[in-house]
């Protein structure tokens, strides 16, 4: 399988059994629309976005390592054994594609790297299943898309600030009603 | 005698509303006409599975509009998933999908098998093909009955909840609880199978055929069961794929697809099982693929219990002393063990870096896992792809141009769990 006739291909990784190409941005559309009628891939199965601000770093919600690495005095803290590899940009949003009703059922992640309010076109177009996905992706981790037709939150509410998933979004940060407090 | 009303031919061309696929938008000409009825069903009704709102548009008795509204139900799992160490996140899967909860555990596990490459021993890749099989049979036997139960069959559930009762028998003799076993662990299982675990399934093994055939038997000829379900929520073959649909929703549309033989996992492509197709795309075609689905697990569940009886005394989990708890009694003897048992339960273990995106058959449709590792004890990112987030995108294409009174038996047929399509 060759890749490099998808549109916008920038790179190819295999690892862990899975194929992942990466795609710009600007020409998701007609890759996938290639990827659909040229070589199969009729199933959106997931569409995830990922937020690596901080990835590799200390101090971030979610991670309690130091870049200075283990302190044996805290013993819920650690540093890494070595530095995962960088990341071109903030965000990734990932597009999980499967060949459905081929003979080997071939699987594909399409990768696309995004910075902080970067926007990326709807692939609604090409897969009407992408619609609550992508909603989805703009409510959790705020990835603006472009073209969709009713992009709402979807899981929070209407009037939520902030997007729940980013890496700079607090755990127990919202204001708790009918407190003490109050 | 046999009661066959005329089945309706599915569809000319395609029926996901244009503009927004998941929205039905009520025509021009009848929002002129001022003869529309809005109602709002939910998020508190009893027969919508959990807490989705639907807000319809009624011309007469027809369904002209719809507007799903969901995240009644949101918890925040994927970002609790972030905060635990890699072997503390496994009790969360369970309950986001709290009826197919071991079919949800298993997906986790095996994505951070697949990221930790190591091996399990057949003893507990076949243990868990046959806990997956059994809560298959509880999901469908919890959806029949609830399903039932909406549409007037009222016996049903009492019918179905008698069998879901033994499975959750066998899960206590297991496990030790009934539902959210955690009893998988990356690396196998978390405990030796139990003394007398093979005998009491073996009973229900022979039991369950017996049963199906008393469900097929109490709503299979019923004139009104069948009226009720056969020619309603339409969807096409294309329909579904483009929708993203999966499992029964999939299947009793035509499309012969189940991730468990045609992407086998665990040790599905060693057993003999059949994979049931039915092509109206009906309401009634959803229902026959689960009563078919649930024989062919029972038959699943026999071949992996004569597989296990052979197994006795084999290792049920990996000794990789990295990974996988010590052995309890070897704590007080071993210094090592004690060290190794204090890291991976203050530390945890490490994952390598890497992303993987896991999918197997649950009894919903295809359940996908996507976790993302930076070599940390903690899992940077994890997203489930949940079967039932899916198929409620179908609602606004299933329910076009329908009756008020099929919706209860549409958003029924999709069998959707909401603490799945919430999170």
């Amino acid at each position: 399988m060759t890749w490099d006739q998808v549109p916008g291909h920038v790179e190819t990784h295999d690892a862990f059994g899975e194929t992942t190409i990466v795609v710009e941005g600007s020409t998701l559309v007609e890759a996938c629309e290639h990827l659909r009628d040229e070589l199969g891939f009729n199933f959106l199965s997931d569409i995830t976005a990922t937020d690596y601000l901080g990835w590799g770093e200390p101090g971030v919600s979610g991670y309690l390592g130091t870049t200075q690495g283990r302190n044996l005095n805290d013993p819920m803290t650690q540093g890494y054994q070595r530095l995962p590899e960088p990341k071109p940009k903030r965000f990734a949003m990932n597009y999980h594609l499967l060949a459905l009703g081929r003979e080997d059922g071939r699987c594909v992640r399409v990768k696309v790297w995004l910075d902080d309010g970067e926007s990326i076109p709807s692939v609604i177009r090409v897969w009407p299943t992408a619609d609550w996905h992508e909603r989805e992706a703009w409510d959790m981790m705020g990835i603006p898309v472009e073209g969709h037709p009713n992009l709402t939150r979807i899981l929070m509410e209407d009037d939520w600030e902030g997007h729940p998933l980013r890496k700079d979004y607090p755990i127990g940060g919202e204001p708790v009603r009918f407190s003490d407090a109050e | 005698m046999t009661i066959t009303p005329a089945r309706a031919p599915i569809y000319e061309g395609s029926r996901i509303p244009s503009k927004v696929p998941t929205i039905l938008e009520v025509p021009q000409d009848l929002r002129d006409s001022g003869d529309l009825l809005q109602v709002n069903f939910g998020p508190n009704h009893p027969s919508t599975h959990g807490v989705l709102r639907l807000m319809i548009d009624l011309h007469g008795e027809t369904v002209v509009g719809l507007h799903a509204v969901i995240g009644y139900l949101h918890t925040g799992f994927e970002k609790n998933m972030e905060q635990k160490t890699w072997w503390k996140a496994i009790t969360y899967p369970e309950r986001i999908d709290y009826v197919a909860f071991q079919n949800n555990e298993l997906v986790f596990v095996l994505a951070i098998e697949k990221l930790l490459g190591i091996q399990v021993p057949r003893k507990a890749t076949w243990m868990r093909m046959l806990l997956c099989e059994l809560n298959r049979i509880h999901s469908h036997l919890v959806w029949l009955g609830t399903s039932g139960l909406e549409l007037g069959a009222i016996s049903m559930f009492w019918y179905c909840f008698r069998e879901r009762e033994q499975i959750l028998d066998l899960s206590e003799l297991v496990a030790g609880t009934r539902m959210h076993t955690r009893y998988f662990q990356a690396g196998g299982l978390a405990e030796d199978i139990p003394r007398g675990f093979y005998a009491e399934c073996r009973k229900f093994v022979e039991r369950m055929p017996h049963a199906v055939d008393e469900y097929e038997q109490l709503v299979d000829r019923s004139l009104i069961w069948l009226e009720r379900t056969q020619g309603v929520g339409l969807l096409s073959a294309e329909d579904a794929l483009a929708l993203g649909q999966s499992g029964p929703v999939l299947r009793g549309s035509g499309v012969d697809w189940d991730v468990r033989r045609d992407q086998p996992y665990l040790a599905y492509d060693e057993v003999d099982f059949h994979v049931p197709v039915y092509t109206h795309g009906d309401v009634y075609d959803r229902y026959r693929v689960h009563m078919d689905e649930m024989r062919e697990a029972t038959r699943i569940v026999a071949q992996c219990l004569d597989r296990l009886e052979q197994m006795e005394g084999e290792p049920w989990i990996a000794d990789d002393r990295k990974v996988v708890l010590p052995p309890r009694e070897e704590l007080h003897t071993s210094m090592e063990s004690l060290i190794h048992h204090f890291k991976i339960v203050t530390e945890g273990y490490r994952v390598p870096e890497g992303e993987v995106y896991v999918t197997i058959e649950s009894p919903r449709g295809e359940t996908g896992c996507y976790v993302v590792s930076d070599g940390g004890p903690k899992p940077w990112r994890v997203k489930f792809r949940a079967p039932s987030f899916v198929a409620l995108q179908a609602t606004a294409t299933c329910l076009r141009n329908s009756l008020i009174a099929d919706m209860i038996a549409i958003v029924g047929s999709l069998d959707t769990v909401m603490g799945e399509v919430d999170r």
